[in-house]
């Protein structure tokens, strides 16, 4: 059976790639993706711990089905604005998007 | 006794008291029923008194026990004040001739005021009105009389010092109101007193002693802790009153009874117009003259003589002591004094006022001298025929007002339309000066016989008037006593008012007519009705009441009395200690009395015949001279006396130069004072002072307080230029704070020991 630091390993990488992916993006639609690939890396995490813990628990498998349904959730919220912020200012790149600035 | 009687007391005062509060809440719209209210209400407190008075006069223990009913009133700290009305023999005598008075003028008031005549639209108000016409104002007059008839009775039937003056006061406010019942009345001459400053005079003059009185009254009760008749005249409290003194500047140590009792006596000097207070009463003529015969002479000036009357034992404390003499002092002199002033008078009116002045004068000398009965005596007598004569110069005027208009207007009812105002009707003729006058006997019968039966009993005509009786009992007493300096003043005095009254009624009645208007004079206009039967009423008083006085030792007609008078009051005053002891019969008082009045008299009548008899053309001269340039008489002879009595030793003149010229002097130099040295300086200063104080606190605010608060908002403001900085608006720089701040607290986390 292979073994769970294997996993961590995958499941860290994905979440470097999205981490980097979010920092680093121009485009929104782009960071919005980084932060999918970060959450998914956290569902790997989350279901390998379950297999190799206490299996009789489903805490784990429950989680991650929740962080599922809370990022597709999050996907629809985010598109939306992006296409509303679109609208608003024809751009969809981050660095444009300041007015917040105090 | 009958108490439930005299328990009717209470309604003699209440009674004219409600027809004033009906008059003046309701009625006053319609003049004849407020006269018959006025009317209505003293009339019925007349029948109750006089029921009560007869029922009292045979019941002996009343001088003993009088009756009392009271009311606790006023808690003074522990003391309970009791206010309440007493009924002995001094009131009983008094409500004899108060409500009786007060009626007779009441209806006397009605023909006088013209209650039932037409009213005009354009009547004026607050100024006589024309001769037939009604005045506009006649309501609210038989109001203020009503109230004066109760508080007059009211007076009479206190049994403690606060109540008495608090009706004293009433008076003294209706006097004014009446005095100036004529607020508007303007005369040509700027010097002549006007109805509304007369009032405003007699006000204030009478306020003076009032206020002394007031001081006296606050003192005794201090010393002897009630203000009750009964209770301060308690044997062992005038003791204590004689034997306590106090020391005053000057004087030194006085007995409390001494001082009280002058205090007690500026209120009457004021109430009464004796010297130094008199002024008051001649102008306090101006008022109508029912005012000046109900409030003037009969009633509310003789409350002056009533208090002292009342007041006796309290002022006899200290036998012959010094208020007595005091009180003797002033009366004999005011009586000689105002006596004179009134034989240089011409006007009507000021004749009879100083004549009340000198009459009241010796009401106070008698008490003065202990003759406390005889003072009693003269005081209801003078009140019947000195209001009767009041009443009757009253008719005079008016007579002469109708004569005058109908001299003026003749008699057709055409010409009455044209006239003009009430002011101007009254233009510059005066139908109160004597000199336009004479002859007017034939004119106006009815006022003549009674004008001169109560001239009569003024200079005391011997037998059968009432002035008599009285007056010669007040002389006797004086005689037997020693009294020699009042006796002089006295017999003077009353040599003195025979002759005045003899000019009076020599001026008025005998004689031509002087003027147009005293042709015409007539009484036969439909006010006269109701006007000239009081004055028979009163002149059968004027008679017949001085026989209830007569002594019985006098030769011949003593037999015949029982002295009535005497028996009633005198009870009073055993039962009150005072010293008022059976006089022998002596004739030269009598004789002298007699000679003082009939040569009084005739002297009067033979130094003005022949002024009288020439009317309108004096002797010597062709054609008529106007009267009022025509010289008295006694004004050649007497030369600068002459002048001085009919300038009335210019006492109003001193009082103004003194007190009124003073009191603006003061005023104006106290003005100065606030203006340059005082007031204003310390003014400055304060002002000054804040102004340093504000410029403290100016300072203050702007360095401080100011300070604190911009530094607060630039404090914050620097910050937050400081913060924004890192606030970009990206989400990838926030984003990575956030890693980086995880980074850090993870590498902490890891790296430090556990």
């Amino acid at each position: 059976m292979i073994p769970l630091t294997w996993y961590l390993v995958v499941a860290a990488g994905l979440f470097c790639i999205g981490l980097y992916g979010a920092l680093a993006r121009r485009n929104a639609v782009g960071v919005l993706m980084g932060i999918e690939l970060m959450l998914n890396a956290v569902n790997i995490n989350m279901v390998a711990f379950w297999r190799y813990g206490a299996v009789a628990q489903m805490t784990g498998q429950l989680f991650a089905i929740f962080v599922i349904t809370v990022a597709a959730a999050e996907a629809a919220v985010g598109l939306a604005l992006i296409i509303a912020i679109y609208r608003q200012r024809r751009t969809v790149n981050v660095e444009e998007i300041d007015s917040m600035k105090g | 006794m009958p108490t439930g009687l005299f328990n009717l007391v209470v309604l003699l005062p209440l009674l004219p008291l409600l027809a004033f509060v009906l008059i003046v809440l309701w009625t006053h719209n319609n003049k004849k029923l407020s006269a018959g209210l006025a009317i209505g209400g003293i009339g019925l407190s007349w029948l109750i008194s006089w029921v009560i008075v007869f029922s009292s006069f045979g019941i002996e223990e009343l001088a003993k026990a009088p009756f009392n009913i009271a009311r606790q009133w006023l808690l003074a700290g522990t003391n309970w004040q009791a206010f309440g009305f007493t009924l002995d023999p001094l009131a009983a005598v008094m409500l004899f001739m108060v409500p009786f008075v007060c009626l007779l003028i009441f209806i006397y008031s009605v023909g006088y005021m013209g209650v039932g005549k037409k009213s005009g639209e354009h009547d004026p108000r607050g100024v006589p009105s024309e001769p037939g016409h009604v005045d506009p104002l006649s309501s609210r007059f038989f109001a203020y009389i009503a109230l004066f008839a109760s508080a007059m009775i009211g007076l009479v039937l206190s049994d403690n010092f606060l109540l008495l003056f608090i009706f004293w006061e009433i008076m003294g406010l209706c006097s004014y109101l009446l005095i100036g019942f004529w607020f508007a009345r303007k005369y040509e001459d700027p010097k002549q007193i006007t109805p509304k400053q007369a009032g405003l005079k007699a006000f204030l003059t009478t306020r003076i002693g009032d206020t002394i009185m007031l001081a006296g009254i606050v003192l005794l009760y201090t010393q002897t802790s009630t203000l009750s008749f009964a209770e301060v005249f308690q044997p062992q409290a005038l003791e204590k009153l004689a034997t306590t003194t106090t020391s005053l500047p000057i004087f030194g140590a006085v007995p409390w009874a001494t001082l009280i009792s002058i205090l007690i006596f500026w209120g009457a000097i004021g109430k009464s117009a004796q010297f130094p207070l008199h002024t008051w009463l001649p102008d306090a003529m101006e008022g109508p003259t029912p005012v000046s015969a109900l409030i003037h002479a009969a009633t509310m000036v003789s409350a002056g003589v009533y208090l002292i009357i009342r007041a006796y034992p309290l002022m006899q404390a200290i036998p012959h002591g010094p208020a007595l003499q005091f009180i003797a002092f002033i009366g004999a002199f005011t009586a000689l004094f105002a006596a004179t002033i009134a034989l240089a008078q011409n006007d009507i009116k000021k004749v009879l006022a100083y004549s009340t002045i000198s009459q009241l004068g010796y009401m106070f000398a008698a008490l003065g001298i202990g003759a406390y009965v005889a003072a009693t005596f003269h005081l209801l007598m003078h009140a019947f025929f000195k209001a009767l004569l009041f009443l009757g110069s009253g008719s005079v005027i008016h007579g002469m007002e109708h004569g005058h208009h109908e001299a003026e207007h003749g008699h057709g009812d055409a010409s009455r339309e044209t006239r003009g105002h009430g002011e101007l009707a009254a233009s510059s003729f005066n139908p109160q000066d004597m000199r336009n006058m004479g002859g007017l006997f034939r004119r106006m019968p009815g006022t003549a016989w009674t004008f001169i039966i109560g001239g009569l009993a003024l200079s005391g005509f011997p037998i059968i008037t009432a002035g008599f009786w009285s007056k010669d009992e007040i002389l006797a007493e004086a005689f037997i006593n020693r009294h020699w300096i009042v006796f002089a003043a006295l017999a003077t005095a009353a040599l003195l008012t025979a002759f005045y009254t003899a000019r009076q009624v020599t001026l008025v009645f005998f004689g031509k007519p002087r003027t147009s208007a005293a042709q015409h004079a007539s009484e036969h206009d439909s006010i006269f009705k109701w006007m000239v039967p009081p004055l028979g009423v009163l002149a059968f008083f004027a008679i017949a009441a001085g026989w209830v006085g007569i002594p019985t030792e006098f030769p011949f007609l003593g037999r015949f009395s029982t002295n009535p008078f005497h028996h009633f009051v005198g009870k009073l005053a055993e039962a009150l200690e005072i010293e008022a002891p059976k006089l022998p019969f002596n004739l030269t008082p009598v004789a002298l009395s007699v000679i003082v009045a009939v040569g009084g008299l005739l002297l009067g009548w033979l130094v003005y015949r022949k002024y009288a008899a020439a009317g309108a053309v004096p002797v010597g001269a062709v054609e008529e001279v106007s009267p009022l340039e025509r010289p008295d008489p006694l004004q050649r002879p007497l030369g600068r006396v002459w002048v001085l009595w009919q300038g009335k030793y210019y006492f109003d003149e001193l009082y103004d130069k003194v007190f009124v010229q003073g009191t603006l002097r003061l005023s104006r130099w106290l003005f100065n004072v606030d203006d340059g040295w005082i007031i204003d300086p310390f003014v400055d200063w304060v002002g000054r002072f804040w102004r340093r104080v504000s410029e403290a606190s100016r300072w203050a605010d702007t360095h401080i307080v100011d300070a604190v608060v911009d530094g607060v908002g630039s404090v914050t403001q620097w910050s937050g230029n400081a913060v924004r900085t890192i606030q970009t608006g990206r989400v990838q720089n926030y984003l990575l704070v956030a890693l980086v701040t995880v980074s850090v607290l993870l590498g902490v986390f890891l790296l430090l020991p556990k």
